[in-house]
């Protein structure tokens, strides 16, 4: 499969899940596994463009398959992507550990949705726990870098 | 919480995929495992042979023709972001944006949630509704199940171990017909404690034509209200209507459990089949079925 | 000295690893040879066990050992884990053993520890153990435990209560003898779990040639862990080191240490091999503690004009299991109950007994919330009785400014009088009124009403003790390569520890926090720690970082005006090093002050110095310093369903001074989503045989982003008198009140039904009930 654009070959037991075989296998451990039952979606990963729950898959099944993960978020010189800083700039984070999955989906949801408001930012996150910040920064960050992205494109044009 | 160790499948063809769960002991086919892979997480679930379908051609199409067709393996998200089916059975879309989260969606396929049939799981109860009919597969043949012959009981359908669901199939309701469905979860995406599904056609005197009732999250199965559904036929669109049926589904055979009585759920049964009788009545004639 | 990062809204530190998947999380550690383990836990909740049978989970292949309590090293096989809070009132004491060692207590207890080549492999092998119970009765209910021929929860103890003690002050007698007005209320309040979003987990691993044991631990404080393992195994403090590196949350209960964490290390020195345990979600919810159930028969007595003259009646808490907690839960919800008012006379008979469920911890808040809900709905209900502004009642009661220090007359968690040391509540309270236009309330509500809305608004008051002591260390040192770094036994999980404390030192070292390298966590680093908890990190380690940088600026200071033949009146730390003022040619820089401040191999050292240029310091609060904050909350009831939303939540919280205005209230937010949770979601049950129901993350419902408002925060900011940099605790506050207000804005939502609310959480079903008259469900 391939992991945020690189090509790994790896023979896997059929049960191994796929955030096993990513933070084990693959070391990328930015991924974290929270409940293991598909509720908490720290686990949040892309596949083929579509946010999923690594522990819902088997890592067999993502064979051939297009992976993206928040190691990959980050631009190419290494600085943080326009949802990361914003993020960091509205303190949308605490303990850090629901973070993956929250980048995740927003990184999904703002590729489909250019224009997103509160509300619908606070739908797409229900899928996603967290118990440290009450969601609010969160939100903040998601619309920010909402609003950032449309204004570098803008630019752009 | 890892999944005990089974042995995996990964056919690509239907008839191959038939003929490993007709060959293997306690194999379970793997649609899109969220239902499934948490209960093997678990390890209430411990099959030894694992039929993956995601790899199986031809299982995962929508067909808007005469009849709704949805391959069993199209993921939910196809069907919520589908502007055919959106125009044709908006009741669908309305339903699925409560199923889990869009991460689930993505994955979670139509057949998939009938299949697990949950007590209180939209699709079924959506199918139901329509007096779907199910396609299921085995090395014996084809054989086609009523979505009211498919519920048996608790989380059981009237699959044979051998068999896979392959498609199902609805009429669709006609043009501008009114259709509500109202849930009540604890929170967003939950599994619902309650829900209930309304369609209506209308006669030019703005009478009943049609209508089909279900009810979810009372007890093992979901529910049609049909002795009302019968007797509603030929009646004004009026607030009476509204009341009786409110008042059929709250007179339902209802569970209790450590979370929630039957009471209660039998109130919120009345509650949401008002609000679904409501919403289907306001939209006869302006859904966009075109 | 300026000021130019002390109460900034700088960025965070942590941000740039954590945001590209960098952190250093316990599951993230892989160590060479590293095996994997799982437990075998009880499924009884009292039981003797009359044997394991291990023989078939052994012969799989990939298992390495399967490890009960006989097989356990001595000393821990023979030891209990020991018990750092005691206290004179309880009658008894029961801590467990590191496997359970012939009975088991609750579902869950750890009996046997898996070790193989893979968490799979060990979970293969678990299912295989047989385990042969024997069941005793097992107490659920804190109220049937208290009953003379109750079941024992212990096998040997006298009975089910830990302890029944009087908390009291003043007369009750006379204050209810003369009092206007009685009002009784029972409560009964239960608080759920922490459910951080990283479950517990430790990797141990045990060098058996240098006899060193090192723990890789997610955790609130290591060196608490460090000192167990010492205690639990005879080591000397240099045989120990347990490292704490990303937390992905705590909330109190990462703070307890547990019998895992022994059974872990032990497992590593059995076998040779480094051992992972990482909790999955379904031990999450059996093993890790919990705070649950208290039942509190209450009477206020009040005058004429709604002023309280006297409080007075029962606690009672459930303890659970284990007492490894001692009394610190139901002891600061039993004197949390004063708050902001003044109280004449308080009697409050505090009973606490022992259950077969998992053990009871604090989690954020830790009783004060409920304390706080005492009070805040006796406060509603005298505003009720006597047709009063609910507000206003409690303006009529609260302590004012002038009364500072302010000694309620009770002795707190920390060992002292509980003296309020600052705050103002009714500016406090005020400014939360002005803010939410709380007078034109009353018109929404009733216009809502006509359009068939039921909305409702609430507020409640808290006080809150943080900064426990007894000390928390910072060692700043400035390194030869010219870099600061500084090392805590503050132990973050998410609060931000690195930005803020570096924010702290770096004004005094004329350097960017980010300049300066903070290690938190390592027992290595600083030789005592107690860890987080309590919000107590600000005042303790905030103090010390003060304390230790003004010492290592000093020690600079001294050593570049040698140098430079000035007085050090007439230097300053300024960009990485120390100049003349004005004089910015005349300047030596921190690698250079270093390297000579270590002396040079072989030489004599010049003049007094000490070597090095670091400094130590461990603040030590005399008392607990006293933050408070005022909530407002807005709620909106669907009285078909049940469903309550939560429309607005303003807190008006007084920390003393914030050292980053955006961390404080990203904490105080993230306090108010929690609180709600347990106003309106979170509630663990448990069957009459004490099988727990609620045990996954679908069943135990901890709020989502659709369930949480926005908050408003603002600051009313009475610095602390009893420590050097005026801070506060602020980690709890969000959470104290919101519920108390929620649960008085459902009430107010529900004022047509004449609805009473005494509990939490509040469920739908309940509301439902409340609706349609005396606990009726009507049919439509």
């Amino acid at each position: 499969m391939s992991v945020n654009g690189r090509t790994y070959e790896r023979d896997v037991e059929p049960r191994m899940l796929l955030v096993d075989f990513l933070r084990q296998d693959l070391d990328l451990t930015g991924t974290h596994a929270g409940c293991e039952h598909g509720v908490c979606g720290a686990c949040t990963v892309l596949v083929n463009g579509r946010s999923l729950r690594s522990c819902l898959m088997f890592a067999v099944q993502a064979n051939g398959a297009s992976v993206e993960t928040i190691e990959g978020l980050a631009n190419a010189d290494g600085s943080l992507s326009i949802l990361q800083e914003c993020f960091h700039d509205h303190h949308g984070l605490q303990c850090g550990f629901c973070t993956p999955g929250m980048l995740m989906t927003l990184t999904e949801h703002l590729r489909e949705n250019a224009t997103p408001d509160e509300q619908e930012l606070r739908v797409v996150l229900t899928g996603n726990l967290c118990r440290c910040t009450g969601y609010q920064a969160i939100v903040e960050a998601g619309l920010d870098a909402a609003r950032r992205m449309r204004a570098k494109k803008e630019a752009a044009e | 919480m890892k999944p005990g160790p089974f042995t995996y499948h990964d056919p690509t063809e239907l008839a191959d995929a038939v003929a490993l769960i007709g060959a293997h002991e306690n194999a379970r086919a793997l649609a899109g495992g969220q239902s499934l892979v948490p209960m093997m997480n678990f390890r209430y679930a411990m099959p030894d042979h694992l039929i993956d379908l995601n790899g199986v051609s031809g299982l995962s199409f929508i067909d808007c023709g005469e009849r709704i067709r949805l391959g069993a393996m199209t993921r939910q998200r196809d069907v919520e972001f589908s502007s055919d089916l959106q125009h044709a059975v908006p009741i669908l879309r309305e339903a699925l944006l409560n199923v889990g989260h869009r991460q689930t969606r993505n994955r979670g396929t139509i057949g998939g949630s009938i299949c697990n049939l949950d007590p209180s799981a939209e699709m079924p109860a959506i199918m139901l509704l329509h007096d779907a009919e199910l396609t299921a597969q085995s090395t014996r043949g084809v054989r086609k199940i009523p979505m009211n012959k498919f519920a048996l009981g608790f989380m059981t359908t009237s699959l044979e171990p051998d068999e896979l669901l392959t498609e199902i199939s609805f009429a669709r309701w006609g043009k501008g017909h009114g259709y509500g469905f109202h849930e009540y979860a604890r929170r967003h995406g939950d599994f619902a404690i309650c829900s209930a599904g309304v369609l209506i056609e209308a006669d030019s005197r703005g009478e009943v034509a049609r209508i089909a009732i279900v009810v979810g999250g009372l007890g093992a199965t979901p529910v049609r209200l049909s002795a009302f559904e019968a007797a509603a036929k030929g009646h004004r669109l009026a607030d009476e209507l509204i009341a009786e049926a409110a008042a059929a589904a709250s007179r339902m055979d209802a569970l209790s459990d450590a979370h929630f009585s039957a009471d209660y759920r039998r109130h919120l049964a009345g509650v949401l089949t008002r609000r679904a009788m409501k919403s289907a009545f306001e939209r006869i004639g302006v859904a966009a079925y075109v | 000295m300026s000021e130019k990062y002390f109460g900034a809204s700088v960025k965070r530190k942590e941000d740039a690893a954590l945001l590209r998947g960098k952190g250093k999380f316990v599951d993230d550690v892989k160590l060479p040879g590293m095996l994997h383990a799982c437990f075998v836990r009880s499924s009884s909740a009292h039981a003797m066990i009359r044997g394991i049978d291990k023989s078939a989970a052994l012969a799989l292949p990939g298992v390495i050992a399967i490890i009960t309590h006989d097989d356990l090293p001595e000393p821990m096989r023979s030891r209990r884990l020991p018990l750092y809070v005691p206290n004179p009132n309880m009658k008894q004491v029961f801590m467990p053993c590191v496997l359970a060692d012939g009975e088991t207590v609750f579902v869950g207890e750890a009996l046997a520890i898996v070790v193989a080549e893979s968490r799979y492999i060990a979970e293969d092998a678990a299912a295989l153990v047989i385990v042969d119970y024997e069941d005793l009765p097992a107490i659920v209910d804190p109220r049937d435990a208290i009953a003379d021929d109750a079941p024992l929860a212990q096998a040997g103890a006298k009975n089910n209560i830990v302890c029944n003690v009087p908390v009291r002050f003043g007369d009750t007698d006379a204050a209810f003898a003369k009092a206007k007005h009685v009002f009784r209320e029972s409560f009964f309040m239960h608080r759920g779990g922490p459910f951080f979003m990283e479950c517990r987990g430790v990797v141990g691993q045990w060098d058996a040639s240098a006899e060193k044991l090192t723990m890789y631990a997610s955790s609130q404080g290591s060196h608490r862990f460090k000192r167990t393992f010492v205690d639990l195994c005879d080591f000397d403090e240099n045989q120990v080191q347990v490292i704490t590196n990303d937390v992905g949350g705590g909330f109190g209960p990462k703070g307890s240490f547990y019998v895992e964490y022994a059974a872990v290390a032990a497992a590593s020195m059995l076998v040779g091999r480094p051992v992972k345990w990482i909790e999955d979600r379904r031990e999450n919810f059996v093993a890790t503690q919990q705070e649950r159930d208290q039942y509190w028969d209450m009477e206020v007595a009040a005058d004429e004009y709604g002023k309280l003259l006297g409080l007075r009646g029962r606690l009672l808490h459930d303890g659970g299991a284990y007492v490894t907690w001692g009394l610190v839960l139901p002891w600061i919800a039993a004197t949390s109950v004063i708050g902001p008012y003044v109280l004449p006379a308080y009697h409050l008979d505090l009973v606490v007994v022992m259950t077969n469920k998992i053990t009871c911890s604090p989690v954020r808040g830790a009783g004060r919330p409920q304390g706080c809900f005492v009070m805040e709905r006796m406060m509603d209900r005298i505003a009720r009785e006597l047709g009063l502004d609910r507000a206003e009642v409690r303006r009529r009661n609260f302590i004012q400014p002038a009364q500072m220090p302010y000694n309620i007359g009770l002795t707190f968690r920390d060992g002292k009088q509980a003296i309020y040391d600052s705050g103002d509540y009714p500016l406090s309270q005020q400014m939360a009124l002005d803010h939410t236009n709380y007078p034109a309330f009353e018109e929404r509500r009733k216009a809502a009403l006509r359009e068939g809305r039921y909305i409702g608004i609430g507020t409640a008051n808290a006080v809150e003790g943080t900064g426990l002591g007894p000390y928390e260390g910072a060692t700043i040192r400035l390194s030869t390569s010219g870099k600061i770094v500084l090392y805590t036994g503050a132990t973050p999980q998410g609060q931000s520890h690195q930005t803020t404390l570096a924010q702290v030192a770096a004004d005094h070292l004329g350097v960017s926090y980010e300049d300066i390298r903070v290690v938190t966590g390592d027992t290595n680093s600083i030789p005592f720690g107690m860890g987080t908890f309590a919000s107590r990190t600000a005042v303790n380690a905030g103090s010390s970082v003060h304390l230790a940088g003004i010492e290592v600026a000093t020690k600079i200071k001294k050593l570049a005006a040698e140098l430079l033949e000035v007085s050090p009146d007439d230097l300053e730390l300024k960009n990485g090093g120390v100049e003349v003022r004005g004089v910015p040619e005349m300047r030596k820089s921190f690698r250079e002050l270093a390297n000579i401040s270590v002396g040079l191999y072989g030489f004599s050292m010049k003049g007094d110095r000490d070597p090095g240029l670091e400094a130590t310091s461990y603040f030590k609060p005399e008392q607990s310093t006293y933050a408070n904050s005022c909530h407002v909350a807005e709620v909106e009831v669907d009285i078909e369903t049940g469903h309550v939303q939560v429309t607005r939540v303003l807190v008006n919280h007084d920390c003393g001074r914030v050292i980053n205005p955006l961390i404080v209230n990203g904490q105080i937010v993230g306090g108010v989503a929690h609180g709600i949770g347990n106003a309106l979601f979170e509630h663990l049950l448990f069957d009459e045989n004490g099988q727990p129901l609620t045990t996954t993350l679908g069943d135990y419902l901890i709020p989502m982003a659709t369930d949480v408002p926005n908050v408003d925060v603002i600051h009313t900011e009475t610095p602390s008198p009893l420590n050097p940099i005026g801070v506060k605790g602020a980690g709890e506050g969000g959470t104290i009140a919101v519920i108390a207000a929620i649960i008085s804005a459902v009430e107010n939502a529900l004022t047509p039904f004449d609805a009473k609310l005494t509990n939490m959480p509040i469920m739908p079903e309940q509301i439902v009930r409340i609706v349609n008259g005396t606990n009726k469900i009507a049919a439509e």
